[in-house]
């Protein structure tokens, strides 16, 4: 059974704060779950599924469940870091297609800034029984140094170089310009990129993308529910999602499960990479982009970072605009979790709602992947394929 | 810049892996080895990731190269973290020790020597292979 056109996403909301001092995790979520519902037109009483991730308070879906009084047929807590919310869709969209939901909410938030502020140590992120910790732990393997191995052996393979990394951070500060609650919206140079300071080799400040609070939410709904609603129809037409890790220590760091997660939403959706008028892809670093977009078949493998040079990702310049409310690297990473954003930019694209400066003429196809996790250690990959209707 | 003592975090054991640690501690790096389809993998674990089948530990000689690195500059004592493909053709995570970090280099001979972490138990790092 395929998803394609079986549902809609009839809402999104970004939260707007990127520091939410005196804002609890579980009111930022009940911020989105109703700014989304508001977007889509759609009440409270109308939600019949409900997907959040393992960092959504309590456990699993019930304590949010009971906080927001939404009664549902259909609840997920699944995690696939910050490729949750990609996956959510897509199972959200199965779900509705399998007739078990009508109208489907995809929450996430985070307040990381907030709680390093507050003086309370942060959480251990995994306990002793964690299989592979012990083999990671006394190395000091951690998120920035195992995506800089990732970058490492795509230099040593590829030849890509730090100034190529570099314009994906340029085209990300291109668009977060235009952006009036993006963190960062100074518009940066790649020499501004190549100076700021190394944080682990061969990654600098501004390969890496910005620490924020907030969150964001997704409203996923039947195609009937859908022609009852004011809002520009955007289809689910392809999903696909798949894992990556060290494999029993056969380890290559050179391509992302993006590879195959692509492939599957690409195939599910019946088009091609050359269909795709905007996309939205995951830049936890610079790194992360330019991998995906091998991955996804926007270019060939090895030449991401020729693809990604002399601004050809920024809107109204290149021949893939990506990321036009800035990314990871400028706009808003909250919990520490890029993918929610992802969407939900996409959706603004379909329906002709981006910046002005940045919104792509008739776009009516867009592309949104992300892979949460570590590149360098194991991750999960997530692709969706939207279509204007 | 060369490598400094950097405190290094302890391993923490379960059932499964106690044998690994105990053979580190006698200054062996050990690997999983499949009893059924041969294949060797690491970590080490009780059942083959490539076909399920029973698995046993196995000595490695303890020499590789290093597969790609990076130094964490942004750390108070800055050290480098690695993957090293083994001789047996596995790859594992370590640490680069005893060489100079802006001089460590993909495909760099590597051989194992063990570190103790905080709490004593000994973990295994590389350093420039001595043509041993």
């Amino acid at each position: 059974m395929s998803v394609k056109g079986k549902a809609y996403i009839a809402g999104a909301f970004e939260h707007p704060l990127r520091k939410a001092d005196g804002v609890s995790l579980a009111q930022l979520h009940a911020d989105c779950v109703a700014g989304a519902l508001r977007d889509a037109g759609l009440d409270r009483r109308d939600v019949d599924a409900f997907f959040c991730d393992s960092a959504a308070p309590g456990l699993g879906p019930l304590s949010m469940l009971d906080y927001l009084g939404l009664k549902v047929r259909h609840m997920e807590a699944s995690e696939a870091g910050g490729a949750s919310y990609l996956s959510h869709v897509g199972h959200a969209a199965a779900a509705i297609a399998a007739g078990k939901a009508s109208v489907a909410v995809v929450t996430m938030a985070g307040r990381p800034r907030a709680e390093a502020s507050s003086g309370q140590p942060p959480p251990r992120p995994f306990p002793a029984s964690t299989p592979d910790l012990q083999f990671e732990r006394p190395y000091g393997g951690e998120l920035v140094n195992e995506y800089a191995m990732c970058a490492m052996r795509h230099m040593h393979e590829f030849g890509t170089t730090s100034v190529q990394l570099a314009w994906v951070k340029v085209a990300a500060s291109r668009h977060a310009q235009h952006n009036p609650n993006a963190m960062l919206r100074d518009v940066v140079t790649v020499e501004d990129v190549l100076a700021s300071p190394m944080i682990a080799d061969p990654l600098h400040r501004l390969d890496c993308c910005v620490v924020s609070d907030g969150g964001g939410a997704i409203v996923v709904v039947s195609p009937e529910i859908a022609r009852q609603l004011k809002r520009p129809r955007v289809r689910v037409i392809g999903h696909g999602e798949a894992h990556k890790g060290q494999d029993g220590g056969r380890v290559d760091l050179t391509y992302t499960a993006a590879a195959a997660s692509g492939a599957a939403a690409f195939a599910e959706a019946g088009v091609t990479p050359r269909d795709v008028k905007y996309a939205s892809i995951y830049d936890s670093f610079t790194i992360t982009l330019l991998m995906q977009l091998e991955d996804l078949g926007f270019c060939e493998k090895g030449k991401g970072g020729s693809f990604v040079a002399d601004g050809n990702l920024i809107a109204g310049v290149g021949r893939l605009p990506v990321n036009t409310d800035g990314g990871g690297l400028c706009n808003n990473h909250p919990g520490y979790r890029g993918g929610m954003t992802k969407i939900i930019e996409a959706v603004r694209q379909l329906r002709g709602e981006a910046h002005p400066a940045v919104q792509v003429p008739s776009c009516d196809l867009a592309l949104a992947s992300a892979c949460g996790g570590s590149l360098g250690t194991r991750h999960a990959a997530a692709t969706l394929i939207l279509e204007r209707e | 810049m060369t490598t400094q003592e950097r405190a290094i975090p302890s391993p923490e054991p379960t059932p499964e892996t106690e044998a690994y640690w105990s053979a580190a501690s006698a200054g062996e790096l050990m690997i999983g080895r499949c009893l059924s389809c041969r294949e060797p993998h690491f970590y080490p674990r009780r059942y083959c990731p490539f076909c399920g089948g029973e698995a046993t530990l196995e000595r490695a000689k303890g020499t590789g190269e290093v597969y790609s690195f990076s130094v964490m500059r942004r750390a108070r004592t800055p050290y480098a973290v690695a993957y090293v493909r083994l001789t047996e053709g596995v790859c594992m995570m370590t640490g680069l020790h005893g060489c100079d970090l802006d001089q460590i280099r993909i495909g760099m001979p590597v051989e194992v020597v063990f570190l103790p972490t905080q709490g004593g138990q000994p973990a295994p790092f590389f350093a420039p292979a001595q043509g041993r």
